[in-house]
């Protein structure tokens, strides 16, 4: 399951940011009649219909897998949330018809009405991440039930989708797809600009793209924050877990670093910066944080792997950050930005980093969660499918996914290789070429 | 006024019968690709790429629904279903993920060489195992009587679906996939040789699935005994196995007489017919003798909800439906080009 959905998430981000990167060329396209800006759209369109179909079938395989997997946990969850999950139902349709519009009906609908279907593809794709987001969050601040004779009772289904943790991780989560996939684009074209440093395709597409990744990023630390004081509040020692709090603490340092050493139960080399981590969570130099050693050792998660996998996310976060920072200035020093090749390479460089920490803040999250599947009811050993022999499936999974994710980035690199030519940019050929 | 386990009883039909209806046409493609031949058949390919381009991933959403109505209004039938049918469901999954990747990454990719069979063959063969699957999953729901604390792991977990019953369905669903298929193919083409090949295949698969349907009802009487028994006695059961029967004439008549539209009206109805019937036997049971639709729901707030959500989503679902095929399948679906050609002039 963790495995499926570290593989969909990826195409999941896809699917939610990709359609706003077309959106805007094509409406530029329309704004200003540059054919470039056409071909940017139609080129990314045709990328991205590969993550959208992978997307829309390792999406399919979790609907089943929550049931294969956790049947004690679907049949005791599912008429709490599974509310959440049937209006993504509709937010897929929704975005698969009219996916199929944007990508077959170049020629069969006004351009209007194809920037229209464009828009309602972002939208809905943003309404299904938001959606199964807040589903997750629940499992973190479950609400709106109680709990009788063992039988949660007096549900409320939407008080369980407006769950505190839920409100907050969805736009973490929405940003996260934002910045991720405008850094990984801009990268692959800062790539090729490096190569061609006047082609005006790859000029235009690294504009739209770093424009959007870097807004995402610098919004994104903020995002976390406000994420990181409701952890604070509602899951204690996750949090401490997360900054390598041991003891409970007044004025507790912000921690760089550090290996946890499960004998000793401490962290070995240990960076500090004095009395920050109390001040970003309470504003206060003073201010008591929780250590994990307060809460009874079984309800511990796996703590070096949270701890680390927090931290890289942290890391990569505050490095977006700064690059985004960096390109603001060129901006605004009014600087040629494809003249700058540190700046090119450097995006070059963070071309994956938006992914590896998606993927590690997920990690973080739901292994910071564990034991519990859901927190202080359901632990995940109680869940778990009766079948005997998951290792089986799993490995066959593990395969499957493999093979296919090295499909898709080697479709990728083909689709990448063939960079339209200027004799592409006549919107002649073009359209023969590309639809 | 019907009540609200009902109701989602029939959201649920009425989603599968969307899914058969659309999707399982687009998997019967699928089954014609691997079978395509002759001279055509590169034509015959493109026909069935361009067919199901715009509107698969819609199509597929159907058993998404399915799925997220069966596990928020009836979690605990979902929760049996998916431990006791874990190895067919798993590989269903297997199939459609191939399936829809295989389809994807022959049509998306930037250039053309002859890995594009190797994607094809393997879609092709996804297509084939995948309503197999869905067959024999459906026929092990309608057999019922899943093990509760099983002694061995093959009563859990193999026993229910390796049975004549199950397997039957699973072909019938086979051949009734590539039948739909094949009937809308026709009007998706003007070519009429094409037109013909499929024609031919169309007779063929009526044929097989009025065949495979008799034996169906003839294996449910012992395997699925407690839903079949009313429905072979009944008058109302006569009149639908009278219904199906005159319906497969009819289509197979039409096919004869070249009128295409009609042809596919009458499997159309067909299938909705089967379907409606099945369901109608399975009330109000999910996984009979045990499960219900009224001991297996969710609490009545949940299903409120469900049935609000659920209305709400159909008002932007059907319009949006409506447009998406207006764009692409106006032509085929009003028929107003089916008068073929003279091979002539082609
Ligand atoms: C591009 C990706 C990305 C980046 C740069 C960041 N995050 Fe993040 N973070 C995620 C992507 C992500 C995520 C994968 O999307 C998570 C996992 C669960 C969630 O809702 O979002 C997440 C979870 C997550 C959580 C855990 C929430 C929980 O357990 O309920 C916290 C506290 C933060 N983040 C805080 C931060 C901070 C302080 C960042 C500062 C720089 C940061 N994140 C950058
Ligand atoms: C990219 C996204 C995600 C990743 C990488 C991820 C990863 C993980 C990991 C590593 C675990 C812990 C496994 C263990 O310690 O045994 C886990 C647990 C779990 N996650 Fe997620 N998760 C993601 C998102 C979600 C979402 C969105 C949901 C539900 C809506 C979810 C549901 C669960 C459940 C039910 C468990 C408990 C069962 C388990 O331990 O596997 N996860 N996940
Ligand atoms: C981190 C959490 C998740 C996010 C952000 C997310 C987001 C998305 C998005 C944006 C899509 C549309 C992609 C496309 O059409 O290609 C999608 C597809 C899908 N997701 Fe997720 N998802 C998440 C987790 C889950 C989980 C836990 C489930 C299981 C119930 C799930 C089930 C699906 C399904 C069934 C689809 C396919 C819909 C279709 O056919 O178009 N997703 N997801």
């Amino acid at each position: 399951m963790a495995m499926s959905l570290g593989f969909h998430i990826i195409f999941a981000m896809v699917s939610m940011a990709m359609p706003l990167l077309m959106v805007i060329a094509e409406w530029q396209w329309l704004k200003t009649g540059q054919e470039v800006y056409l071909t940017v759209a139609k080129r990314w369109a045709k990328g991205a219909a590969i993550f959208f179909a992978v997307g829309a079938v390792s999406g399919t395989v979790l609907s089943f897998q929550l049931g294969l997997l956790w049947p004690a946990f679907m049949a005791w969850a599912g008429p709490i949330i599974g509310l959440a999950f049937s209006i993504e139902g509709f937010a897929f349709f929704t975005e698969a018809i009219f996916l199929g519009i944007y990508l077959y009906g170049w020629q069969k609908v006004s351009p209007n009405a194809h920037l229209a279907a464009g828009m309602v593809v972002a939208v809905s794709g943003i309404i299904s991440g938001v959606v199964v987001v807040m589903a997750n969050g629940w499992m973190n601040t479950p609400r709106g039930f109680t709990l009788v004779d063992g039988i949660p009772s007096n549900i409320d289904p939407i008080a369980a989708l407006l769950n505190p943790s839920g409100l907050l991780q969805a736009p973490h989560m929405i940003l996260a797809a934002f910045a991720a996939v405008g850094f990984a684009v801009a990268g692959i074209h800062a790539f090729l600009l490096l190569r061609h440093p006047d082609h005006p395709f790859h000029q235009t597409a690294f504009t739209i793209a770093a424009a959007v990744g870097c807004i995402s990023a610098l919004l994104q630390p903020l995002s976390g924050d406000f994420l990181a004081k409701r952890v604070a509040e509602f899951q204690p020692m996750k949090l401490a877990v997360f900054e390598g709090q041991v003891h409970t603490q007044k004025g507790a340092p912000f921690r760089l670093g550090g290996i946890w050493n499960s004998d000793k139960e401490m962290f070995d080399y240990v960076l500090e910066i004095p009395y920050a981590l109390s001040l970003m969570l309470h504003l206060d130099p003073q201010g008591e944080v929780q250590g994990f050693k307060d809460f009874p050792k079984e309800h511990w998660p796996p703590i070096g792997l949270v701890r680390t996998a927090f931290q890289i996310m942290v890391f990569i976060g505050i490095s977006m950050m700064f690059l985004a920072l960096w390109a603001t200035c060129l901006v605004f020093m009014k600087k040629n930005i494809f003249q700058s090749k540190a700046f090119l390479k450097a995006m070059v460089f963070a071309t994956p980093l938006g992914f590896l920490a998606t993927e590690c803040g997920w990690v973080a999250t739901e292994v910071g969660r564990q034991p519990w599947i859901v927190v202080g009811y359901v632990k995940t050993a109680e869940a778990v499918t009766p079948m005997p022999g998951l290792n089986i499936p799993l490995v066959f999974f593990a395969g499957l996914y493999t093979f296919l994710a090295f499909i898709v980035v080697w479709l990728m690199l083909r689709h990448v290789a063939a960079t339209p030519g200027q004799f592409e940019m006549n919107p002649r050929t073009n359209l023969t070429a590309l639809t | 006024m019907i009540d609200l386990e009902t109701t989602l009883a029939i959201a649920l039909l009425v989603s599968l019968t969307f899914y058969v209806l659309m999707a399982g046409a687009d998997f019967g493609a699928g089954i014609w690709h691997l079978l395509a031949h002759g001279p055509s058949r590169r034509d015959q390919h493109h026909l069935i790429g361009e067919a199901i381009g715009p509107i698969w991933e819609a199509n597929h959403v159907w058993l998404i629904l399915i799925v997220t109505i069966l596990f928020t209004a009836f979690p605990t039938a979902y929760a049996q279903i998916s431990v006791t049918l874990h190895i067919p469901l798993t590989l269903l999954v297997i199939g459609i993920v191939l399936r829809g990747s295989a389809y994807a990454f022959r049509h998306y990719d930037i250039r053309h060489d002859e890995l594009h069979v190797r994607w094809d063959q393997l879609f092709a063969l996804a297509s084939l195992i995948s309503p197999f699957l869905l067959g024999i999953i459906i026929g092990a729901i309608t057999a019922g009587s899943f093990p509760i604390s099983p002694e061995s792991f093959f009563e859990g977990y193999l026993s229910n679906w390796l049975q004549p019953f199950p397997l039957a369905m699973g072909l019938l669903a086979l051949v009734f996939f590539a039948y739909l298929a094949a009937v809308y193919l026709i009007l998706e083409t003007q070519d009429s040789s094409l037109q013909e090949i499929f024609r031919k295949r169309a007779i063929t698969a009526a044929i097989c699935a009025g065949l495979l349907g008799e034996i169906v009802f003839f294996l449910g009487q012992e395997g699925a005994s407690y839903l079949w028994g009313d429905m072979t006695n009944s008058l109302w059961g006569g009149l639908i196995i009278f219904g199906t029967v005159v319906f497969t004439v009819a289509s197979v008549r039409f096919l004869f007489t070249r009128h295409y539209w009609w042809a596919r009206t009458c499997a159309i109805l067909q299938v909705i017919l089967t379907i409606w019937a099945w369901g109608l036997a399975q009330f109000p049971y999910l996984v009979p003798p045990y499960l219900t639709i009224y001991s297996a729901s969710s609490p009545a707030i949940t299903l409120q909800f469900m049935v609000i959500a659920l209305i709400v989503g159909a008002c932007l679902l059907f319009p949006s439906l409506y447009y998406l095929f207006r764009i692409f399948k106006e032509d085929s679906i009003l028929g107003l080009k089916h008068a073929p050609k003279k091979p002539a002039d082609t």
